[in-house]
């Protein structure tokens, strides 16, 4: 039967604030986060009936316990969604959430359904990194993988390896610059329309609400460069340089084009292309630059025609390898205009939605912008790229940032 | 306030944080009900919580919140005063000072010029509630489980602000119903939407996110935003709603219970006394209250229910329990049938009907598969369960049906030779190891078993009517009766959702042994001569759940008049058997017609010439019961004088005011003239000597 592939959108996004593991949602489980941003979602859009929503996927990178039980599933019951909604959990790491709107922007464009709940949640104090894996006894024996590719920060020590020009101090400039973005973005409220609130609750102080970010922190070049390297006697990566350990979760809202207009959804970003790529586990945190080069070649586009970026702060010599590989300066205005998860945070799995809905907010605010991207490192070597189409676009053929080439 | 100190109090503390809301410039103060144990443990209020919650509220204002909201820990906002620690009250003045101290606190949430919140997020009962009831707005979360004024249950009052705010807040009608109906009809509970409906709450939010919401709907509040509106309270029909509950009252209880009465005053105060004096009118009934006999049997009688029947005395090591993965039930009857839909539906299991022929077989199964759609039809019951009921209900004239079954009840015709056939039947059907178990009500249980060769596997199992409704179950040990069945019968008893006591094999066992001697004492005054009327109203001032003769009626004449026969070949002195209930019992006719009398049965009597007057029937009748109480306790026939109480509570409804019953008798002086000493100890269902 002919069939005709269907233009995606994303409609709307939201995300709970992100915690320092053993912070402020020690008291809290990871579903609660998740299952408190589909309800947001459905709140703030009531022009969407519920049973309309057809799929829920939702990702998390250790599915034990609270974040286990087939979460895309069983979050949509306890959402309050209707019982015919089918859900289904979705992992590829720190690309979790990023892979959950792809695979359903995908199964929209494909017609199998008309709107879907992709979001993705971790609770890394409740569920540290590595909890309960068994790698394979190969890895070792048969010398496939360097053993150290099980450990983020130890990818992100052999990456600057493999980088040498990528200096300390240049990682810790991007981290300062990271936080000082963040704390303006937040005194100039741009990021508090994402956030939803969040009961939290501890033995000595009863309930509370957990309303901003517990990870962004005031610092400098000085208190920077004193930070230990965990990862590497005399190495460069440190918990200032690099995300945290978080505790978050995101909810978006896709939907095929012309079912959002016939619903009068809002329509924020159109989904133009998407890739995903390996690379060396090793070193992981090359993975955006061919995932990438791969969604841009889908799109047709070259670098040149991407007019914003949010890219994934895992580690900042990892962002700075991508910004050097397609000659992007460190501090270009394009780039994660109100910083990213070094100050804000990474609740692995649930972080790829985050980008999108900032990049969401920052397409409204600059209609002179067609194409943006999202883009992160995941871990046993991979990247995963998506490209954006901005609907408010008013019809420049001129990328943001290049106005002075005309 | 050091003169109150409950040294054994669980403390709810306050926990008070600050909270910054979106959209609010200053931070709201959110207090937290906390007694550092999970929702199993419930909140409540003794001297320490309220002195916490009060340096909380003052902590919480002194910063200038946005807002005051009070809420609860998972589950459970407050279930009201620690009643345990009331018996520990020294004199009428500290039982004054409780109220006050209640009254202070919770005031300063109504007087508070920041606004106040109660986010009732689960539990809320009594002096919760009242909290809840004092601040100025309320929401309400729909996972709310317990929702209730029990005071009047027990033998209190709202008496921290309940009765007073309740009626000023949502009428007076619906006031009545949760201060007066719902605690007398088995403690009623409201369930969240009714009680939003009624307006207790101003917004009524799903659990999932139900602080969030508050916080938000708090924050649209003082914002200006969001505008609660109260319907008007209709103030003129106030008399006539209270008078109309007073007879009501009176009809019923006959003014047993003090503290309906209280509380019925107490709501009349609240139409127009300003709320100083109607807290002040409620700490003086309180403290009354607190120091009634009344009240201590109350409590007592709670004890017994909430602990004792989930604990049976004499019940042998649960280990020993053997699981029961199929019942067999002989005969198809009512009662059979009634036994097959509440053991289908709670043990999950197949139960087979059994009985003589085709016919009857199908209508037992017939009328489960009809009780099963009723309660479909009702909403009570989802398709799912009743399909899975369908399927395990089924019937045979064949008892080779049971052959796997490993737990058989007999619901036969109550003859000992119809039952000893019965079982010896089954023994060549069934594994030696199956419980056999006889819902009889007064045949012996060992000469049943008599006869069969394994007799240690044979129990009495008897419910009471309606099997559904009535919580007893009395588990009753033959002589040769042994542990493992014992333990199956009591665990069975459990998954049945019954308390059950365990009583030993004498005839007619607890309830309806005592039943029928007080009953006896009523015919033999009416044999005498005494007017059916006079000895009918005899008893109203215990405040029983209903009258002898209704409850004659509802036992039905012909099981009475048997099981008087049987009780009377035991104890030939004691249990006479009345030719007139065996006239009442042969004509089939109702004894009680729409609460009068039957004039078509009163001509049938045949009647002395030396009446009785209502007090000297009213003192055989608790005479009798003292003495059959004491010969009871005596024989062995239970534990304690605490498990008689308990089956006359649970099975045949007898009031918390008596505390069942030996509580009444001992403070009436009944039990010392009639049988030279108490039943229980001053101060254990009564006030201190």
């Amino acid at each position: 039967m002919p069939r005709e592939v269907r233009d995606v959108v994303f409609v709307d996004g939201v995300r709970t604030p992100f915690g320092k593991a053993g912070g402020m949602y020690a008291n809290t489980r990871a579903d609660d986060l998740v299952i408190r941003c589909i309800r947001e979602l459905l709140r703030r859009n009531p022009q969407l009936p519920p049973e309309r929503v057809e799929e829920v996927a939702i990702a998390a990178t250790t599915q034990i316990g609270d974040q286990g039980l087939t979460i895309g599933r069983t979050a949509a019951l306890l959402a309050g969604l209707p019982k015919t909604v089918p859900g289904f959990a979705i992992d590829r790491m720190c690309a979790g959430a990023m892979t959950a709107v792809t695979t359903v922007a995908g199964g929209i464009a494909m017609g199998a359904y008309d709107i879907a709940i992709a979001g993705g949640v971790e609770h890394m104090g409740r569920h540290p990194m590595g909890e309960g894996v068994d790698p394979n006894p190969r890895i070792v024996a048969e010398k496939l993988v360097d053993p150290s590719a099980l450990v983020m920060g130890a990818t992100a020590e052999n990456l600057h390896d493999r980088v040498p020009h990528i200096t300390k101090e240049r990682t810790d400039a991007f981290a300062l610059a990271s936080q000082q973005k963040t704390a303006k973005a937040y005194a100039n409220g741009k990021l508090q329309g994402d956030l939803v609130s969040m009961a939290i609750r501890d033995d000595e102080g009863g309930w509370g609400l957990a309303t901003v970010d517990e990870a962004p922190r005031d610092t400098s070049l000085e208190k920077l460069a004193t930070l230990k390297t965990p990862f590497r006697p005399h190495g460069k990566v440190t918990a200032g340089n690099a995300a945290g350990l978080n505790d978050g979760a995101t909810a978006s809202l896709l939907a095929a084009e012309d079912t959002a207009r016939e619903l009068g959804l809002p329509v924020a970003m159109r989904l133009v292309s998407y890739g995903f790529v390996g690379v060396e586990p090793e070193v992981m945190g090359v993975g955006p630059i061919p995932s990438t080069e791969k969604a841009l070649r889908i799109a047709g586009l070259s670098i040149d025609d991407i007019g914003l970026f949010e890219l994934n702060e895992a580690f900042a010599v990892q962002v700075l390898a991508f910004l050097d590989h397609f000659g992007i300066a460190d501090d270009d205005p394009r780039v994660n205009p109100w910083g990213g998860a070094i100050a804000i945070g990474h609740p692995l799995a649930s972080s790829g939605v985050r980008l999108m809905t900032q990049l969401a907010r920052q397409f409204a605010e600059h209609p002179e912008v067609r194409y943006g991207l999202t883009a992160m490192c995941i871990g046993i070597g991979m990247g995963g790229t998506v490209i954006w189409e901005n609907p408010h676009w008013t019809g420049s053929a001129v990328p943001a940032g290049q106005e002075g080439n005309e | 306030m050091s003169a109150l100190a409950a040294p054994n109090e669980v403390v709810t503390r306050a926990l008070l944080r600050q909270v910054n809301v979106p959209g609010l410039a200053r931070p709201a103060a959110l207090i937290t009900l906390d007694n550092g144990f999970d929702h199993t443990k419930p909140n409540s209020f003794g001297p320490g919580g309220l002195t916490s919650l009060d340096e909380a509220i003052t902590a919480a204002l002194a910063a200038d919140p946005a807002f005051v909201a009070v809420t609860g820990k998972p589950y459970i906002f407050c279930v009201g005063a620690d009643i345990t620690s009331l018996p520990q009250l020294a004199d009428r003045e500290q039982a004054l000072e409780i109220g006050r101290l209640g009254h202070r606190v919770f005031a300063r949430l109504k007087d508070s010029t920041v606004p106040t919140f109660a986010f009732v997020n689960g539990a809320a009962m009594g002096g919760g509630l009242e909290l809840a009831l004092h601040c100025h707005y309320r929401t309400l979360s729909g996972g709310a489980s317990a929702l209730a004024l029990p005071e009047v249950s027990l033998g209190l009052i709202p008496g921290w602000g309940g009765t007073q705010l309740l009626p000023n807040l949502i009428g007076i009608p619906a006031a009545t119903q949760v201060i007066l109906q719902n605690p007398l009809m088995q403690n009623k509970m409201l369930k969240p939407k009714q009680a939003a409906e009624l307006g207790i709450a101003d917004v009524l939010l799903e659990p999932a996110d139900f602080l969030e919401r508050s916080l938000q709907w708090a924050a649209g509040v003082v914002r200006g935003e969001i505008t609660v509106t109260r319907p008007e309270v209709d103030r003129d029909m106030w008399a006539g709603v209270l008078y109309f509950a007073r007879q009501t009252l009176d009809a019923r209880l006959h003014g047993a219970v003090p503290a309906a009465y209280k509380a019925l005053d107490l709501l009349e105060t609240a139409k127009d006394a300003d709320f100083a004096a109607g807290t002040a009118a409620e700490d003086e009934a309180l403290a009354d209250l607190i120091f009634s006999e009344e009240l201590r049997s109350g409590l007592y009688a709670f004890d017994l229910v909430q602990r004792r029947a989930k604990r049976p005395a004499g019940a042998p090591d649960r280990g020993l329990a053997r699981p029961v993965n199929k019942v067999g039930i002989v005969g198809a009857g009512l009662m059979a049938s009634q036994l097959a839909l509440l053991f289908a539906r709670r043990l999950q299991v197949p139960v087979v009907l059994t009985d003589l022929d085709q016919g009857r077989v199908d209508k037992g199964v017939g009328y489960v598969h009809t009780q099963i759609e009723k309660a479909v039809t009702k909403g009570r019951m989802d398709k799912g369960t009743a399909a899975k009921l369908y399927g395990l209900v089924s019937g045979s004239v064949d008892k080779a049906a049971f052959a796997d079954a490993d737990f058989v009840i007999e619901a036969v015709f109550e003859d000992l030779d119809v039952k000893k056939q019965v079982w010896a039947e089954l023994e060549k059907i069934v594994s030696p190891e199956a419980v056999l178990a006889t819902n009889t009500s007064s045949l012996s249980v060992t000469a049943m078993a008599a006869e069969l060769e394994h007799p240690e596997r044979v129990v009495g199992f008897h419910f009471f009517n309606p099997v559904a409704v009535l919580p007893l179950l009395e588990i009753v040990r033959g002589e040769r009766t042994d542990d493992a069945t014992l333990a199956t019968a009591f665990a069975v008893g459990k998954q049945l959702k019954k308390s059950s006591v365990l009583v030993s094999d004498a005839p007619a066992f607890v309830v309806n042994r005592l039943l029928t001697r007080f009953l006896g004492t009523v015919f033999a005054a009416v044999d005498a001569g005494t007017p059916l009327d006079v000895a009918n109203a005899a008893l109203d001032p215990l405040g029983l759940p209903m009258r002898p003769l209704a409850l004659l009626q509802l036992v039905g004449p012909a099981v009475a008049y048997h099981v008087g026969g049987t009780l009377h070949g035991a104890f030939p002195d004691r249990f006479a058997v009345s030719e007139n209930l065996r006239r009442i019992a042969e004509s089939g006719q109702p004894i009680v017609v729409d609460d009068e009398i039957n004039a078509d049965v009163a001509k049938l009597l045949v009647v002395g010439d030396e009446p009785l007057t209502a007090e000297q029937v009213r003192r055989n009748a608790l005479d009798a019961l003292a003495q059959e109480v004491r010969l009871m306790l005596d024989e062995g026939v239970v534990a304690e004088a605490q498990d008689i109480d308990l089956c006359l509570i649970l099975g045949a409804g007898w009031p918390f005011h008596l505390g069942g019953v030996t509580p009444y008798l001992d403070r009436t002086g009944t039990s010392e003239r009639v049988t030279g000493r108490r039943f229980l100890p001053p101060g254990v269902a009564s006030l201190p000597a």
